[in-house]
């Protein structure tokens, strides 16, 4: 981890503050979300305190603070999927994995994205979950999908 | 000059200045909430508005430079509805808990809502599901009161240049935090509570040990004794609503008394056994070619802050411990066995002009056999809350003196209340001790005064000493800056937390300006003009202690007690 977020500043040896965001969004793509030693690493790399890094980081809704887990769905609350009732679809999620968005369930197993748009709006309300898409989802169905998810991973239930 | 027009009468500007400047000078109020003198206005929370002509909208007169001609209304009926809206807006999520606010009767928020006339609650939001954070031993947070205006977080960044907090997250979901919005206790945050003195609200405030203090005076098997720093006396005045400016020193021990407190100390005694103790060291450094230059430790803030920022210059820090710490340890030791009392049995307060002095009395570092040198720190306001739950009314109050052994001060320990005071009173006496001769005139007046850095070259017999004194941690920051890219004039480096020194201290009584931080100065400098020990080693209490107990400055038993180190610390945890 240290030395993959190394290698990422050392090809920025002239960056100075303005390149926060673009280095933040380098760390992202390679470690999948932003740990403390990141934000610290980066913040000492531009000689910017902690507390900056961080606060620019959580003003952005691409920026996450916990791995993603095993399984990441991107809930899309684009304009076509409100109208068709995403902010339900949201809400249960939520309740269903006891995440907010941004959060990793305890037991690693999903994560949970709002992204604005997935350009998908024929399949209103859509959901994307590592890559699959699921079209008009409902709270009901969204629940199915969910378990769908739990099963392939742990096929025999033992787990729960 | 140029002349502009304000509600239909001529007002003189300065060509460039920010409309408010212009306003405040010719005495017409117009609020603020965000705004800070010496700041470049951040124009947040748009309270400052007025109407120009010719400007379509309201103007935020912090941030709209003046123009010749301009002709400006303040309190339009449009900019003082707008005015009323943004307070009532800023209620629409407010805890609305006054009544048991420690800024009751202290709020800008409170009186704007006040003056403005708001007298129902047109707009109501969704509260936020925010914690207070109680971790830190100096400072409580607690974000559901908090205004968004920036001023904690400018102070921190842009003043002291530490950055513990900054804004997290966008839009209605917005707040102060730290990084990760960890606990201010694992933050960087040195607890100096400059942010709390620039709070409009009580979103941030000082951690309150008042009932520790009470429960030690009541009980009747412990001896409670208080002692108060320089830097009190000179500003409690103030916040029990008397004149600024005033020394009440006497009413403020007989209050002490009042309180319960068994004995009265006065942190100046040992404030003066400071300077005997680093004047030695500070001498030694130079004839040995110690570490230079020395820098003061008075101060726990810049302590912390060293620690933290600059852990390379931690063997610059001079080993003393604080006059506050310093008397915490002889209280349990030297007057103990002098009142022959189990010292686990005496329970230490003080009266602090500081925040930052509550986290010092905690560190493990700190005391001896498991006792802590200081019990309990209250700031200049916690003091007078105390004073005014016991119904006191100090101005009826006889003056009275301190207790023995360590009542006696010079007035050059008093010094150390003011950014200077410290470097002022150890020339007084390293000139002594390394010439055997009082100096003509004790008055250094370079280093006197409001300004942030403060330079002179000291002639000590055939010893030239590059001194320089700071107030307010960006400026340390600047300087350590200069010491790290290779300046080597300097020996001697007092450095003090707060603007100004202790009377700028996060302590003290909220809603001084500038002009208010000069007049407690002056109080200490009238001080020392008018009284005749002007010395700290003529302070004969002091040299009794050496004599009965330390033996000499730097002596074993003074390394023991009076001396400490330091560690490094992570930015964060």
């Amino acid at each position: 981890m240290t030395a993959q977020i190394d290698q990422i500043l050392r090809k920025h040896p002239e960056a100075r503050r303005d390149s926060l965001i673009p280095i933040l969004q380098e760390v992202q793509d390679a470690q999948g979300y932003l740990s403390r030693e990141a934000v610290v690493k980066v913040g000492e790399f531009l000689s910017l305190p902690a507390s900056k890094v961080y606060g620019v980081a959580t003003f952005y809704n691409q920026f996450r603070f916990q791995p993603v887990g095993r399984y990441h769905i991107q809930l899309c609350r684009g304009t076509a999927c409100h109208v068709k009732g995403s902010a339900d679809v949201l809400d249960a999620v939520c309740r269903l994995l006891n995440i907010t968005p941004g959060q990793t369930a305890r037991d690693g197993l999903f994560s949970l994205e709002v992204v604005a748009c997935i350009g998908a709006c024929g399949l209103a309300p859509v959901i994307n979950i590592n890559g699959e898409f699921f079209a008009g989802v409902t709270r009901d169905s969204v629940a199915e999908i969910v378990d769908s998810y739990r099963r392939k991973a742990d096929p025999d239930g033992q787990d729960h | 000059m140029i002349t502009i027009e304000v509600n239909g009468k001529r007002v003189e500007a300065e060509k460039g200045e920010m409309l408010l400047a212009a306003l405040r000078r010719a005495g017409i109020h117009v609020p603020t909430l965000c705004n800070l003198s010496n700041l470049m206005p951040s124009g947040a929370c748009r309270l400052c508005v007025v109407e120009v002509e010719g400007q379509r909208n309201l103007v935020p007169s912090c941030a709209f430079p003046v123009a010749e001609g301009m002709k400006v209304q303040t309190h339009s009926r449009r900019a003082v509805r707008a005015r009323k809206t943004i307070i009532e807006l800023l209620l629409a999520d407010h805890p609305d808990d006054c009544l048991y606010c420690v800024r009751n009767r202290n709020c800008q928020l409170q009186s704007l809502a006040e003056e403005l006339g708001v007298r129902e609650r047109r707009y109501s939001g969704a509260r936020h599901d925010y914690k207070v954070d109680t971790s830190s031993p100096s400072i409580v947070r607690d974000p559901a009161k908090c205004i968004l205006c920036g001023r904690c977080v400018r102070m921190c960044e842009e003043v002291q240049g530490v950055s513990a907090i900054d804004f997290v997250g966008r839009g209605s979901s917005t707040r102060v935090g730290t990084a990760f919005e960890q606990g201010l206790n694992v933050s960087s945050c040195i607890n100096c509570g400059q942010c709390i003195m620039v709070c409009p609200t009580g979103a941030l405030r000082e951690q309150s040990y008042i009932k520790e203090v009470l429960d030690a005076i009541n009980d009747p098997e412990r001896i409670a004794v208080v002692q108060h720093a320089p830097a009190v006396s000179v500003t409690l005045a103030e916040e029990l609503g008397l004149r600024g400016g005033t020394d009440i020193c006497g009413q403020m021990t007989a209050a002490l008394r009042a309180l319960g407190f068994q004995r009265v100390f006065d942190t100046a005694f040992t404030a003066d056994l400071t300077i005997m103790e680093e004047g030695s060291e500070l001498a030694h450094r130079v004839a040995t070619g110690g570490v230079l230059p020395m820098f003061t430790s008075c101060s726990p803030g810049w302590i912390k802050f060293v620690e933290t920022f600059y852990p390379e210059c931690l063997p610059n820090l001079s080993t003393c411990k604080s006059p506050q710490q310093m008397m915490g340890a002889i209280i349990k030791s030297y007057f103990a066995q002098r009142e022959g009392v189990d010292p686990s049995k005496i329970f230490v307060a003080s009266i602090m002009p500081c925040t930052a002095k509550k986290f010092e009395a905690g560190r493990p570092e700190h005391g001896h056999d498991g006792l802590s040198d200081v019990d309990a720190v209250l700031t200049t306001r916690e003091l007078a809350r105390m004073i005014r739950m016991r119904g006191i009314d100090i101005q009826s109050l006889v003056p009275q003196g301190a207790d023995t052994p360590f009542g006696e001060r010079s007035t050059a320990g008093k010094l150390f209340g003011a950014s200077g005071g410290v470097m002022e009173a150890a020339i007084r006496t390293a000139h002594f001790l390394l010439t055997g001769r009082e100096m003509t005139n004790l008055k250094v007046q370079e280093v006197r005064g409001l300004d942030g850095v403060k330079e002179a070259r000291v002639r000590i017999g055939d010893l030239e000493l590059g001194v320089a004194v700071v107030s307010g941690l960006g400026n340390a920051r600047r300087l350590l800056e200069e010491i790290r890219a290779g300046r080597s004039d300097l020996h001697f480096i007092e450095v003090m937390t707060c603007p100004g020194g202790c009377v700028g201290g996060g302590g003290q009584p909220i809603g001084a300006d500038l002009e208010a931080v000069a007049g407690r100065m002056k109080a200490l400098y009238l001080i020392d003009r008018d009284e005749p020990v002007r010395v700290s080693h003529r302070n004969e209490q002091v040299q009794r202690l050496y004599r009965e107990f330390l033996g000499k400055p730097l002596s074993d038993k003074a390394h023991h007690l009076l001396h400490t180190h330091y560690v490094k610390r992570e930015v964060i945890a």
